[in-house]
């Protein structure tokens, strides 16, 4: 009896008839296609994209230049050098982000004590030359200019789970 | 043709003698069936991506064009512009004769191919035999590339392309002989017409007692265009993509162009051989107000709806287990369906003298 019922399965096609149904079924199914340029998927707050240096509401850098980020950093991709202001508060000279080191860990962000530097949610920076992906600190602090209402909101948001 | 001939007659002053209308008017023939093949072909190839983007539930080419339909005119004007690369190795006039070969191979056969009671270029008395002759001459521009090429995958390619095309060949015959038994004739017109009257447009037996040839064809037809269960001569795991791994721009373009002309060919073929080719399915009188050209290729469409189903839908078969199917299980069904067939148009009278 097995034997007929194998012939017969062969005979009919019957798989290959199931597996060509599902197919048919699938093609009728929505398309779950995103039309990347035009449409955009949806981001978590938690998403590590481009990175930005904040500002307080005054204008006054965030960074104290304390350098948990620089010494956290895993691929060592942040340069940071410090000097004392004329008003006698402690501030970066230099803040380098070597964007092609990095690994998008979101070390940087969890180590810093006044939310400086943070990873916001563009992912739409690539360059044409390797250069510019070699971020200095003038690029970063635009960066959180040109975010901030979007990186505020992000903190906001992710502030009850931490 | 009046127009045509005026247009002659001005340029050269005296009248064509009839050996010249005749080249002229077959040639202008052979360009409106060539023209809108390759207008099929590029709008085919679109139609296959679309229907295995949905399959995957993507949406496929979109873009360029509305719906994306110009996409393959996109893809052609790109591939237009690239450099043809020539490997130090080949053979050069080898190299580049084989993608010109296959898209020949594979546009000849429409030269047979009824669209409408007499709309056809040549109503050749030995039609199918021509059609058979034309697809197992397309293995040669296959086999042609991967000798030329002198490059191992290749060569793997084209010697499994080979086998492959002639293990298949020889069930599909024996497919072929079944339908012009029933038919008494070897010519594509008489094969269509003798579908009339029937469901379905088959002459009493053709759906019912060839239905099972006809599945046969269609697989046969898989294998002998390289499509998927059976595209072992361009398997991407194992040798990258066989035949074809050397060409590039122009030359790698004809090739696709001929393997999509096939594959339309085989769609018309299994449109006239099994399902009435321009009749409508039922023999119902309203339904001859639509003209039989839409008739055809509304199955040819449909059949190739089927190819590019079933390459979504099943893997590659092993080599060996190819070579079982063709021979093991095709030949043996098809030559005792030969055997049956005979005997039954024997046995009832019903054989056509």
């Amino acid at each position: 009896m097995a034997v007929l019922d194998h012939a017969a399965r062969t005979i009919f096609l019957t798989e290959f008839v199931k597996g060509m149904a599902l197919t048919l079924k699938y093609f009728f199914k929505k398309k779950v296609t995103i039309n990347y340029p035009h449409e955009k998927g949806p981001l978590s707050p938690r998403f590590r994209g481009e990175h930005a240096l904040r500002r307080y509401e005054n204008g006054e850098e965030r960074c104290i230049a304390c350098k948990l980020c620089e010494a956290i950093c895993p691929a060592q991709a942040i340069t940071i050098e410090a000097d004392i202001k004329e008003d006698g508060s402690r501030r970066t000279t230099r803040y380098d982000i070597d964007m092609t080191k990095c690994i998008y860990c979101g070390f940087c962000q969890e180590a810093c004590p006044v939310e400086a530097i943070v990873e916001g949610p563009n992912f739409e920076y690539s360059t044409e030359t390797r250069e510019e992906l070699l971020y200095d600190k003038e690029k970063l602090l635009d960066n959180g200019d040109r975010w901030e209402s979007q990186l505020a909101l992000n903190i906001e948001l992710d502030a009850p789970y931490r | 043709m009046g127009k045509y001939l005026d247009i002659f007659v001005g340029w050269f002053g005296y009248r064509l003698d009839d050996w010249a209308l005749l080249t002229f008017g077959t040639i202008l023939n052979i360009l409106v069936v060539v023209l809108p093949v390759l207008l099929a072909v590029a709008m085919i190839v679109w139609v296959d991506r679309k229907v295995w983007a949905a399959i995957h539930l993507r949406k496929g080419p979109n873009i360029v064009g509305p719906f994306g339909l110009l996409q393959s005119f996109a893809d052609g004007l790109k591939v237009f512009l690239k450099e043809t690369i020539i490997p130090a190795g080949a053979n050069k006039f080898l190299f580049l004769l084989a993608p010109a070969l296959s898209l020949i191979f594979g546009l000849v056969g429409w030269a047979v191919i009824p669209f409408g009671e007499g709309v056809v270029i040549s109503d050749l008395n030995v039609g199918i035999l021509y059609l058979f002759a034309v697809s197992s001459l397309a293995v040669y521009g296959i086999i042609i590339a991967g000798w030329a090429s002198n490059s191992r995958y290749a060569f793997l390619g084209a010697m499994r392309s080979a086998a492959q095309m002639v293990s298949y060949e020889v069930s599909i015959g024996f497919v072929l002989v079944c339908v012009l038994m029933c038919v008494g004739s070897l010519n594509l017109t008489d094969v269509v017409l003798a579908q009339k009257n029937v469901l379905f447009g088959v002459n009493g037996y053709f759906f019912s007692g060839l239905f099972p040839m006809f599945i046969i064809f269609f697989i046969s037809a898989l294998a002998e265009t390289n499509r998927t269960p059976f595209d072992l001569p361009e398997a991407e795991e194992e040798i990258v993509a066989g035949f074809q791994i050397e060409y590039s721009s122009m030359s790698m373009a004809l090739f696709y162009l001929g393997e999509y002309a096939n594959i339309i060919l085989m769609c018309g073929m299994m449109s006239i051989l099994f399902f009435g080719g321009w009749l409508p399915p039922f023999d119902w009188e309203p339904l001859y107000a639509v003209p039989g050209v839409i008739w055809l290729f509304t199955k040819m469409f449909f059949f190739f709806f089927c190819f590019a189903w079933v390459k979504m839908t099943v893997p590659r078969y092993r080599y060996d287990q190819l070579m079982r199917l063709g021979w093991k299980v095709f030949l043996p069904i098809s030559l005792v369906w030969v055997v049956l067939t005979s005997g039954y148009l024997v046995f009832f009278g019903r054989l056509a003298s």
